[in-house]
């Protein structure tokens, strides 16, 4: 494949072409958040809204995981506009997220401090209020492993896992608008299902909403914080 | 002579075999009636049947006939008399008395009963037509024109009345011409984009991939839309004409009409449709005898709204969830099954036949340069003449508004426009002399959408009407991506705080900031324009919001957790206990002297009482914020 050349952030860079932008620059060091980005997948999903970049010459800031790179494009990673955007895809998803970092088995190995972290955001909501609702129960049926829902980003990382990796079709998106989630077919508990209980999902998973269900964590749900607060 | 091409020659037999048909039933009388949705729901057939059994009681020999929908839903169930020697009459709000009159004075005696009539449908010197209507001066009826005035149900109607004879035309035509023509006319897409027709056309003309597909996208999800179930309920062999031509055009073999599933008698209409003309040689293997073939076939829509969204509806056809996808690709390189699709709605079909008929130059002298056509719209909320509407493109709100509608009813004063569709924008009296056209509405803030319009008086409060459409498409939302999904969770929360009296002024920025990100953010058209209420009453109707934050006021008198209501002794009758009695929770009672008021405590502000008072009274009365209360008890004290 033919190879293009074109900057990030200034930088010279090249890469072949067609490729989605999110994947070269990260190759290259450069951060660029994003949650649901497979680098596999033909068609993105483009549903975490994260990944945004600006491109010279157009009006608007631009999913880095659907953007094939050009020769000659010129790209930011940050603009007042871009980290608008970040700034509140991030808030919103936290909106809806059980943030109790010291009591979770992500905590310091997680996709959303990384986040924070590389942006310099707060894990704490500022100018929205926690959506009340309620998630399903924590699916702990395997033994091995178990899926609590108030962490999920729907991300669908485990969802690829399943079905393209593992190729076992156990998990899949379900139900509309908030209620979206990742569940099993009818909702059926994972021990229920055709799950192999590989583990592929799990460590697909960038938040703590999949989880090992090992003794250190088990020491946890004792209230006890080994790793101490991040 | 000239020489006629085997097409053309076929398609006048056919023609010529449809006038010969119908040319005897012009001997005796015939009625029609309305048996679109909206006639249905009226009582249309009843009516059928009442006439039956009158023509039978009667031993009058005169044929009925069920036709679509001619617009003026207000008057449903309405029906027309054509009986040789008369013009054509049409009857409104018809029902069994009327059927019997009808009958007897008219079919038997001669006499129409004009006092009954409502308008005549040809020009005579006696009666009026719809052009004389005031809201006839305005409209122009091009792909309406022949709803509700043929049986959808028989081909030979849509024949003889020219119907197919595009087709025909467009078989000896090059492709490429074809789609030269529809770009001369720019046709702008009617699903709500306004994307030019033409242009997608070419592209999938273009593409290398030989396997290609045409979708008539007829989901109509939005709320109070129902113009592309009249069109095809009314006459669906023009949208089937349109698109067989548009196969022609971009070389497509297989076609698609993706029809909701709650719409049963359009997907019966086009059912029957489809097979007549696949009898008649106009749809399946080489068309009118020429060697294209095309064929079509009906999907039933599994109905969420989200699923009109281009991608979504690909999507739900190939068998998975109905969720959009990101673009590119675009339909046009990579649709269904991964073939070159062109999608269009229902109206921007019908408009092809017209187009390759009477050409380019003739659509574009009706609208505007940038929107040529017309612009169709179902009009709902506080106007006079609610229903089906057909104007030219420019016309301005107001004459749609004024001239077409007839204006607000009663004494109340005109508030605001909602146009586009839940996700269109709310325009002020100021915003009245836009012209409607894709263009200009985008630019106030609104969408051409779907051509639903509501209109607003004084007893709308905007922030309830901004919450009322956010709704819907928050609950519409797919979920896939954050910003609809959330995004909308957020900005509605923010508005029932609001409506309830327990908004901050903060709460306004964020609101605002949450409205653009979610517009500039969302993945698809749905998330993009859901914040379109919100961002113009926010922008038209500022004062509004700020009323019922600083002064947990409610200017319109419509959210009941900021007003009271209030029986004034002054109005009030000691006599008329109506208010007492129309009260579901007894909070309503008799004072000692006699007047009566209301227990706040027990109030559940269901309006009733309001209601109940005789119109001489009018002594209950809403306040708004409930505090003045205090203020007028003490001072009736
Ligand atoms: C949420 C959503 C719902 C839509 N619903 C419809 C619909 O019901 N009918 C329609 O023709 N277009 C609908 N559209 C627009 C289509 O995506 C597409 O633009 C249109 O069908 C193209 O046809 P046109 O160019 O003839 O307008 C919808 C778009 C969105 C984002
Ligand atoms: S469980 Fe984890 S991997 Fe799966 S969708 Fe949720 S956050 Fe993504
Ligand atoms: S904008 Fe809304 S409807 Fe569209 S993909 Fe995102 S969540 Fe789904
Ligand atoms: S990584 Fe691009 S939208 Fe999620």
């Amino acid at each position: 494949m033919s190879e293009v050349k074109f900057t990030i952030d200034g930088r010279e860079i090249t890469a072949p072409a067609g490729e989605k932008l999110l994947w070269v620059a990260l190759k290259h060091d450069i951060y660029i958040p994003h949650l649901c980005g497979i680098q596999e997948e033909q068609r993105p999903g483009a549903g975490c809204r994260l990944c945004f970049v600006e491109v010279e010459g157009q009006a608007h800031p631009v999913t880095s995981c659907t953007l094939p790179v050009r020769e000659g494009m010129a790209v930011k990673t940050r603009t007042p506009a871009v980290d608008r955007l970040v700034r509140s895809a991030f808030e919103l998803l936290l909106s809806d997220h059980r943030l109790q970092c010291g009591k979770c088995p992500k905590n310091r190995a997680c996709a959303l401090q990384q986040i924070a972290r590389e942006r310099g955001l707060k894990l704490k909501l500022n100018r929205l209020k926690p959506l009340q609702r309620e998630f399903p129960p924590v699916d702990d049926s395997t033994a091995v492993f178990a899926c609590d829902r108030s962490r999920c980003v729907l991300c669908g990382q485990c969802v690829w896992a399943d079905q393209q990796v593992a190729k076992v079709g156990a998990i899949g998106f379900s139900r509309r608008g908030l209620n979206r989630t990742v569940s099993t077919f009818t909702g059926m508990e994972l021990a229920d299902s055709p799950c192999t209980k590989c583990g592929l999902c799990v460590e697909a998973c960038p938040v703590g909403a999949l989880y090992f269900l090992d003794d250190n964590w088990k020491n946890l749900q004792g209230g006890q914080t080994p790793k101490g607060k991040i | 002579m000239s020489m006629l091409s085997t097409t053309e020659k076929t398609y006048q037999e056919l023609r010529q075999k449809a006038e010969a048909k119908l040319a005897p039933l012009a001997d005796k009388p015939l009625i029609w009636i309305g048996t679109a949705t909206c006639g249905k729901a009226a009582g249309a057939l009843e009516v059928r049947e009442a006439f039956k059994e009158e023509l039978k009681n009667k031993g009058v020999d005169a044929r009925v006939m069920e036709v679509g929908c001619m617009g003026h839903c207000y008057a449903e169930p309405l029906a027309v008399i054509a009986k040789p020697g008369f013009p054509a009459l049409c009857y409104g709000k018809v029902d069994e008395g009327l059927v019997k009159r009808l009958v007897d004075d008219f079919l038997v005696h001669d006499d129409p009963c004009y006092e009954f009539a409502m308008v005549a449908l040809e020009a005579n010197d006696i009666f009026p037509t719809f052009a004389d209507f005031p809201r006839g001066v305005y409209e122009e009826k091009i792909i309406l024109e022949q709803c509700g005035f043929i049986d959808p149900e028989d081909i030979d109607h849509y024949l003889a009345k020219d119907g197919y004879a595009a087709l025909a035309r467009v078989l000896d035509m090059e492709s490429p011409q074809v789609i030269k023509e529809v770009k001369a006319a720019n046709l702008r897409g009617r699903g709500g984009a306004g994307f030019p027709a033409g242009v997608k056309w070419e592209a999938v003309a273009g593409q290398a991939e030989q396997t290609r597909y045409v979708i008539c996208n007829a989901d109509e999800g939005d709320p109070g839309a129902f113009m592309d179930r009249s069109i095809l309920e009314s006459n669906p062999h023009l949208v089937v004409e349109g698109m067989i031509i548009c196969a022609y055009a971009v070389g497509a073999s297989h076609g698609y009409l993706y029809i909701r599933s709650e719409y049963p008698q359009a997907i019966r209409r086009v059912r029957t449709a489809l097979q007549q003309a696949r009898e008649r040689g106009l749809l399946g293997n080489s068309i009118l005898g020429s060697d294209f073939n095309f064929d079509l076939e009906i999907f039933a829509g599994a109905g969420a709204f989200v699923c009109g969204e281009g991608t979504a509806l690909i999507n739900s056809m190939e068998g998975k969830l109905g969720l959009p996808e990101h673009r590119p690709p675009r339909l046009s390189t990579a649709g269904l099954r991964g073939k070159p699709t062109v999608l269009n709605n229902v109206k921007t079909f019908a408009y092809v036949p017209l187009i390759i008929k009477k050409g380019a130059e003739w659509f574009k002298n009706t609208g505007t340069p940038g929107s040529p056509g017309t612009a169709v719209f179902a009009l709902a909320g506080k106007v006079a003449n609610p229903g089906l509407v057909e104007v030219p493109m420019g016309t301005t709100l107001r004459q749609l508004i004024y001239d077409v509608g007839q204006g607000i009813p009663g004494d109340k004063k005109f508030k605001a426009v909602q146009i586009g569709g839940p996700s269109g924008g709310c325009l002020p009296e100021a915003a009245l002399d836009i012209p409607i056209d894709f263009d200009s509405l985008k630019e106030a803030g609104a969408i051409m959408g779907s051509g639903g319009v509501v209109i607003l008086d004084e007893d709308d409060c905007m922030v309830r009407i901004a919450r009322y459409f956010l709704k819907f498409t928050q609950q519409e939302s797919c979920g896939k991506c954050t910003f609809c999904r959330l995004g909308t969770r957020h900005m509605l929360d923010i508005l029932t705080a609001i409506t309830r009296g327990e908004g901050k002024l903060s709460d306004l920025e964020t609101l605002r900031e949450l409205a653009e990100d979610v517009q500039a953010g969302s993945l698809c058209n749905l998330g993009k324009t859901a914040p379109n209420p919100v961002l113009t009453t926010l922008k038209y109707f500022y004062d509004e919001y700020r009323a019922h934050i600083k002064e947990k006021r409610c200017p319109a008198l419509m959210c009941p957790d900021l007003i009271a209501y209030y029986i004034a002794p002054e109005k009030c009758s000691k006599l008329c206990n109506a208010c007492v009695g129309s009260c579901p929770v007894e909070a309503v009672y008799t004072r000692e002297d006699g007047l009566k008021a209301i227990n706040q405590g027990k109030c559940v502000k269901c309006d009733n009482c309001l209601k109940a008072c005789p119109f001489e009274y009018n002594a209950v009365i809403k306040l708004s914020p409930p505090s003045l209360l205090e203020e007028k008890e003490r001072s009736t004290k």
